[in-house]
């Protein structure tokens, strides 16, 4: 049995047929072609798939496609204003090599930017750390992904994003 | 030149472009038209005999295009999956080799071992699928207990290797190393347990193939590290496909940590599969089958003595060690636990006499291999607990016993006991730096401050050495390697003056599209944002060894090296004859050909450009075009090295442990990208705190069943659980290759794990705890604590 589900993604209106346990995530890659957003664990433990619903960083190997009928969706993919003009937080990893094999990026970027905003652009070290729980990165160790959004974080507010 | 792009610059990553848009290209994000997809069934069983499988029901389930079982593969006469390291034991003879079949036939051995394949219109289908096949197993006694795998009455697992005994191998002379130890003033003996790990690169392995059937050609993309020793693997050993039919493409890939070098069986069968199903297959692995079946790391039981003198000089070390090779021998198990574990075993130091003894056994277990640091961080795990416990048993400081034992820097190249011949190398300003950075000398006062707390303070050194950039080729042919090991580079200039550099490296996180350019940004004074490197296809990369074990800049960054020499060589010509100057006469400065004490200058671009249109060319004496290759062969090993220093809070409460500050100073020789150097002593350190603190790959003993085998249960290192570092470097450069660099993947990784562990101990020496098994976690800790206490 198929479902018909429709949503805005990046701005766009899409729409396609899924089946009931079809993911976000799978929606998003696998039928919209959009593999930015990764898949890394099956136990919704890595936040490789995170992805921002109406404004807010979820996991989209955790929520069925269905259940984002009708919302907003930002994907990795849309988070640059252009190709030559990224967000503010994309350009603090690219300063502050957050980032390595890069699988595990559109996922911590994403956080990223949703922790930035939540604690009003104002973080420091430990409430950057605590708030990663729930995104693993098995290469860079950390350190400089904690800079970039310590970095990022002034940069955002001036730039109002 | 180019300071802000050449040699020694932060230069900012060309990679992370399309890695921070999500338009990075794995694996599993290939499009492939009417593609099929597969699904493994695994064995749920540690040791079982199959007794019968039927896929009827599962045939006839919507979607199923094809099933294929362990006997379709034998009756097809696959090969099975070889072991590429011939190690040979105290006796001289061969490692005991048994099959490792790409499908079980008729015995499971591991959970994890697969028994069928499932391929289907779509993947839930094929898992649909997958439960209706009926197996009948009949279950055997399952050995996963590495201490007790060569005991006699231990289940067997191969009738190749009776007793589970892969081989019984030893270096060095144990007459000579019992007479020290019978003239020692001091002896600190000590056993260990290596923790087995499981690698979890953040992207799982996966692999998608294709035939062409017009052209009997072969297409794999792979997960790969090495694209080329997978396809040589697969079409000499494995699967017969020609050489020349078979394309294997390794795109982006995320994270490897020694993982994805193996041939494994998944991408074995997708490859095999995709001729007789007419379509395209692709087969990504859940995270629960990346914990079961890619190729584990470290699992060592370990018995080590170390004789000193009165003054604390070492006088020898004995080591006597248990390997787990799991349930089937993988690529280069072999040579882990022993050429890359008991040559490493001299650490820093001019220990004179050293006896290794390694078994290595088999166990109902997934395979262990090479992971980041392969055998040289069980050999530092080794060396510097054993010291650090001397130190305290003699009441030495661990700094002070380290430097009386270092080799000086004078006596180099040093000859080891156990094989090695280090290079280079200069240790003591690299303790001394380290000591600085961490301020040892106010640690007491930090200490006693902690304790007013309730909480206890320690600190602990690790001082390691890595061996790396594995070469040259011969010996490792003399060791028992099936490869060579050199590297290649084509560097290729566009009429335009554009450049390709093509290598046999492949980048999964390191970050060679930049290091590379830089190199050749450098040296040829092209502009970096004109230099694109290229890897990881063979059809358009030449032959070349790939990327594991600290190589790529040490073997393939000097290859690329020989082939801008060979530009330059070729230039020179050229510009020679434009110039109407002898080619002695014509020097390259800055990307331009000049005659010394002229005016005459030819850019390397107009060079390019004749040797494209050779209209006023030296054709009688020089082939159009720039397109120069080169293979560099390494003439030793790298030996980069440095020192730890952790420094731990122990709660005795809850046996936490909080890493408060943490130092790493290493020498890596010249560095070309600093940036990026950091970023790799960074991921290491924290997979080493990981082993220390967290991880650990546990086998339930009564049933074979991985315990830990999900991110649920096998406790990654997150964000919280580890501070920012300090890193410094002291620079030797390595005297024998082009650049004068070492490598520095793995550091992090080796060392890490004894500095955390003697801080630990440090921690709890004040309570009377001795020893804390590793990881050491709360639990661990807590035990030890309360133990001591009764």
């Amino acid at each position: 049995m198929t479902i018909n589900v429709a949503m805005t993604v990046n701005g766009k209106a899409v729409s396609g047929k899924v089946e009931a346990r079809t993911l976000l995530v799978q929606f998003l890659r696998e039928h919209l072609g959009m593999t930015g957003t990764h898949v890394g664990c099956d136990t919704s433990q890595c936040g490789a798939c995170v992805v921002h619903v109406d404004g807010k960083s979820i996991k989209s190997c955790t929520l069925l496609a269905v259940q984002a009928e009708g919302t907003k969706v930002l994907t990795i993919e849309g988070v640059a204003e252009s190709a030559e003009k990224l967000h503010p937080m994309q350009e603090a990893f690219r300063e502050n090599h957050a980032l390595q094999c890069g699988f595990c990026t559109p996922g911590m970027v994403m956080s990223a930017i949703d922790m930035v905003k939540r604690h009003n652009y104002q973080l420091d070290e430990t409430t950057v750390r605590r708030e990663l729980e729930g995104n693993l990165c098995r290469c860079t160790g950390y350190h400089n992904i904690v800079k970039a959004i310590l970095a990022a974080a002034p940069a955002m507010k001036s730039a109002g994003v | 030149m180019t300071s802000e792009t050449g040699i020694g610059a932060r230069v900012k990553r060309k990679e992370d472009q399309r890695f921070l848009t999500g338009t990075g290209r794995y694996v599993d994000d290939l499009p492939l038209a009417r593609a099929t997809y597969a699904y493994f069934l695994r064995s749920p069983h540690a040791h079982a005999r199959i007794k019968s499988i039927d896929v009827s029901a599962a045939k006839a389930s919507p979607g199923v295009v094809e099933i294929f079982t362990g006997k379709d593969v034998a009756d097809a006469k696959v090969g099975g999956l070889i072991c590429g390291w011939v190690v040979k034991d105290k006796h001289g003879q061969p490692h005991k080799s048994p099959p490792h079949p790409v499908m079980a036939v008729d015995t499971v051995r591991y959970v994890g071992d697969s028994v069928a394949m499932i391929i289907a219109n779509s993947y839930d289908e094929a898992k649909d699928a997958a439960e209706a096949i009926k197996i009948d197993y009949e279950v055997l006694p399952a050995n996963v207990d590495l201490a007790k795998a060569l005991a006699a009455g231990a289940p067997q697992i191969h009738a190749e290797a009776p007793g589970n005994l892969i081989y019984d191998w030893e270096l060095g002379v144990k007459a000579d190393v019992d007479a020290a130890f019978a003239k020692a003033a001091h002896v600190t003996k000590l056993d260990l347990v290596n923790n087995r790990l499981i690698p979890n690169a953040m992207e799982p392995r996966a692999a998608a193939a294709e035939y062409d059937k017009g052209t009997g050609q072969y297409t794999l993309w792979s997960t790969s590290q090495n694209p080329h020793v997978l396809r040589l693997i697969l079409s000499a050993f494995v699967l017969g496909i020609p050489e020349h039919k078979l394309r294997v493409v390794a795109p982006d890939v995320g994270g490897g940590f020694g993982s994805k070098i193996f041939c494994y069986a998944d991408e074995t069968m997708v490859c095999w599969a995709a001729s007789r199903v007419g379509r395209p297959i692709k087969w990504t692995a859940e995270r629960s089958e990346s914990f079961q079946t890619d190729c584990h790391g470290r699992d060592h039981v370990t018995h080590a003595e170390l004789a000193l003198d009165k003054d604390g000089k070492f006088l020898a070390l004995r080591v006597e060690t248990i390997a787990n090779m799991g349930a089937y021998l993988s690529t280069f198990s072999t040579a882990v636990p022993t050429y890359l574990y008991a040559t490493l075993l001299a650490g820093q130091y001019t220990t004179p006499l050293i006896y290794a003894n390694v078994k290595a056994a088999l166990t109902n277990t997934a395979p262990v291999d090479a992971y980041r640091g392969a055998g040289r961080p069980e050999a530092t795990f080794v060396i510097e607990s054993i010291v650090s416990k001397a130190a305290m048993e003699m009441k030495i400081d661990p700094a002070e016993l380290r430097r009386k034992n270092f080799i000086p820097s004078t006596a180099f190249p040093y000859q080891t006991p156990v094989a090695l011949q280090y290079d280079s190398g200069n240790y003591p300003p690299i303790i001394d730096e380290a000591i600085k950075i961490a301020d040892y000398k106010g640690f007491e006062g930090r200490r006693a401050e902690a304790k007013s707390r309730g909480k206890l303070r320690g600190i602990g050194f690790s001082s390691y050495i890595e061996a790396c950039g594995l070469g040259p080729s011969q010996v490792i042919g003399q060791l028992g390697g099936g490869v060579g090991q050199w590297e290649s580079a084509q560097i290729k200039f566009n009429p335009t003056g554009n450049v390709q550099v093509l290598t046999g490296s492949h980048s999964h996180g390191q970050g060679h599209e930049t290091t590379f350019a830089q190199l050749v940004s450098d040296r040829l004074g092209v502009p970096i944002d004109q230099i694109e490197v290229v890897h990881g296809d063979t059809a358009t990369t030449p032959f070349g060894m790939g990327t594991y074990g600290s190589r790529s800049l040490a073997v393939g960054g000097s290859a690329i090296m020989k082939a801008a020499d060979k530009v330059i060589a070729k230039g020179k010509r050229i510009a020679a004859h434009l110039m109407e100057a002898s080619v002695a006469d014509v020097v390259f400065e800055g990307g331009t050909f000049k005659v010394a004490g002229t005016d005459k200058a030819v850019p390397l671009g107009a060079a390019v450009f004749a040797a494209y249109v050779p209209h006023n060319y030296p054709l009688a004496e020089l082939e159009p075009g720039m397109d120069e290759n080169a293979f560099y062969d390494p003439s030793n090993f790298v030996y980069p090295a440095g020192t730890q220093i952790c420094e731990v809070e122990v709660d005795p409460d809850t046996g936490e442990v909080e890493i408060v500050s943490f130092t790493a100073v290493d020498d890596f020789g010249n560095i070309i990208n600093p940036m990026i150097v950091e970023g790799q002593v960074h991921g290491g350190i924290v997979q080493g705190v990981g082993q220390a603190l967290m991880e650990n790959a546990v086998y339930d003993e009564a049933t074979g069943q991985l315990v830990s085998g999900s991110y649920m249960d096998y406790t990654m290192p997150r964000a919280d659980d580890v501070p920012s570092f300090k890193v410094g470097y002291k620079v030797t450069p390595c005297p024998h290759n082009p650049l004068g660099v070492k490598g520095c993947g793995e550091a992090g990784a080796i060392a890490a794990p004894a500095a955390v562990m003697n801080a630990v101990h440090d921690a709890l020496a004040p309570v009377g705890v001795g020893h804390v098994p590793m990881p050491a976690t709360p639990l661990n800790v807590w035990q030890a604590i309360h133990g001591a206490a009764k």
